[in-house]
């Protein structure tokens, strides 16, 4: 604090001399006229597809709204549903199964879900499910029994393999296995550090697992896990070749059936697709908000 | 109030380490550790990295589990039994209740990220079963107000600072009141100006009767708080005893060359 002859320097400095006028100009963003080209461009283009497409009369927009809410359409969209949903609550279960085989230390445990894995992530679905609807040529009989002992149970598998159940059992086992690798990604992902504090705090591994590991994982696994639904959904349309008739295969008979109509079919078809994919998005969107809770604050 | 090796007799509540051994494959990092550590005392561990103090530490809680020799916490063995005529793992529910007995602070804090502070501090609480949910938020609560975070209760870690988090780990490890608390480096992952608040906490939980095992690079720290201070290089004890002697006397020349290097 010793205040002798130095001048007014050691005051608060002024941001720059006022001999420097440089310095005190404001910077102007760079102007972007490529950016203004391409805009233009591209809203022409849009407007102009947007117009073609809303204004052919090839859609028939009344026979559009007509087959969109038809009888056996909607039956044909419940099939759709209740097989995916069904394939996705079994996939998901032996996924996570398979997922926690996969990371087991148990050698056999390990190359049994290995084997499955790679078996029904190879498989074309369309022959997966066209060799279950015929398992009774392989398997003739299925039942619980004492192992090298009498039978208990058992049934004809003919007449269990009705084309929903071989069309849920072939969309459950593929997806099993897709399934079992995204969830064993996500579980990765989990930081060890994660696992050792809640080792040294003695939680259970069950505990650990519901809450710890897994609300983790699955911030990670949840987008690459909706693709996977939604790839179910357009997956389930194999199941016609099951004699199932689902939402794709009421499509299919109805364009063959009623040619002048086939634009309108195809594009309600196209529509319904659409609209449950979009379900699934909105649904990952707050999926994702709720296991990013903790994770996008920064102090 | 510092041990040597040997008052064996009287100090049965402590820590207490005989013929410590670990590889790693083939890679030994524990040749044959010796300790008594008694109860209530505050013990810091140091020594170069690759030394060994981190998994001596680990080997306390079994986190680590032991080749050869054994671990006991007042008394009683840690992670194993006596079988037979030698040590059998016990099952992992009994390690968990051990686990339940000894606090444990990790360098890189490992805070559960998804869950609110409170949240953190509460979940010893409710995954014991010790407390409802009512009684575990109240304990969380007034163990945040004793390490000087009761403000930040509903934030979740990632809006803290370092120190602040390892503050709260501090207090997660102190929910089951554990006779025996470890620190693992509780201050290397954090930048310069945030040492001081948690090396504060830890001065205060030395004073409260506990048991403190804490590796550290601070040997002010050390030099303040520990009431022993052992020095580990090459998976052996080279140097114990009390800090003056230790830090300021050391009789050994890898630890006057170790304590060189860190002042």
């Amino acid at each position: 604090m010793t205040t002798t002859a130095t001048p007014a320097t050691t005051e608060a400095d002024p941001p720059a001399p006022p001999e420097d006028p440089l310095a005190t100009r404001r910077v102007a963003p760079r102007r972007r006229y490529g950016r203004w080209v391409v805009t233009a461009i591209v809203l022409a283009l849009t407007v102009e597809a947007v117009r073609a497409l809303a204004a052919n009369p090839a859609y028939q927009w009344d026979r559009i709204s007509y087959y969109f809410t038809l009888d056996v359409v909607l039956d044909a969209l419940l099939v759709t549903l209740e097989v995916t949903a069904v394939s996705a609550v079994v996939g998901f279960v032996g996924g996570v199964i398979l997922a926690l085989g996969r990371l087991s230390g148990n050698p056999l445990v390990n190359a049994l879900s290995w084997f499955y894995i790679w078996f029904f992530r190879s498989l074309p679905l369309v022959v997966l499910l066209i060799i279950i609807f015929n398992a009774s040529l392989f398997f003739p009989r299925i039942g619980i029994n004492i192992p090298f002992g009498p039978s208990l149970v058992s049934y004809d598998v003919d007449g269990l393999l009705v084309p929903f159940v071989a069309a849920v059992v072939g969309l459950s086992l593929n997806e099993a296995a897709f399934a079992a690798e995204i969830i064993r990604g996500g579980l990765l992902s989990v930081d060890h550090g994660q696992i050792e504090a809640a080792n040294a705090l003695g939680l259970s591994p069950w505990r650990r697992l519901r809450q710890v590991v897994l609300p983790q994982a699955l911030r990670s696994i949840v987008p690459g896990y909706v693709n996977q639904l939604i790839g179910l959904v357009k997956a389930s349309s194999l199941v016609y070749y099951v004699s199932l008739v689902d939402l794709f295969g009421i499509v299919y008979q109805l364009e063959s059936t009623h040619v002048s109509d086939k634009v309108a079919i195809l594009l309600v078809g196209t529509a319904w697709y659409l609209l449950l994919a979009a379900v699934l998005s909105v649904l990952q969107h707050y999926v994702e908000r709720h296991y990013s809770r903790g994770w996008e604050v920064r102090r | 109030m510092t041990t040597t090796e040997k008052t064996t007799e009287k100090i049965t509540e402590g820590v207490r380490v005989r013929n410590a051994h670990k590889a790693f494959g083939p890679h030994p990092v524990l040749k044959g550790i010796d300790l008594d550590l008694a109860p209530g005392t505050v013990t810091v561990v140091i020594g170069p990295s690759g030394s060994g103090k981190s998994t001596l530490l680990r080997t306390l809680n079994h986190l680590e589990t032991l080749d050869l020799g054994y671990v006991s916490v007042a008394g009683e063995l840690i992670g194993v039994r006596e079988h037979d005529g030698r040590l059998h793992e016990l099952s992992p529910r009994q390690v968990r209740r051990q686990r339940a007995r000894i606090g444990f602070v990790a360098q890189s804090f490992n805070l559960f990220p998804h869950l609110t502070v409170a949240a953190n501090v509460a979940e010893p609480l409710l995954a014991h079963k010790v407390a409802g949910w009512d009684a575990a938020y109240t304990k969380a609560y007034d163990l945040l107000d004793r390490v000087g975070l009761k403000h930040r209760c509903t934030d979740y870690p990632r809006q803290l600072s370092g120190g602040q988090q390892q503050r709260v780990a501090i207090a997660r490890a102190l929910a089951l009141e554990p006779d025996l608390l470890l620190f693992d480096e509780p201050t290397s992952a954090l930048d310069p100006e945030l040492v001081g608040e948690v090396l504060a906490v830890i001065k205060e939980l030395a004073r409260s009767g506990r048991t403190l095992v804490v590796v550290s690079h601070e040997i002010g720290f050390a030099r303040d708080v520990a009431d022993h201070v052992v020095f580990i290089d090459g998976g052996v004890v080279v140097e114990q005893g009390p800090p003056a002697q230790v830090l300021d006397h050391p009789q050994n020349a890898r630890t006057r060359e170790f304590l060189g290097k860190v002042r």
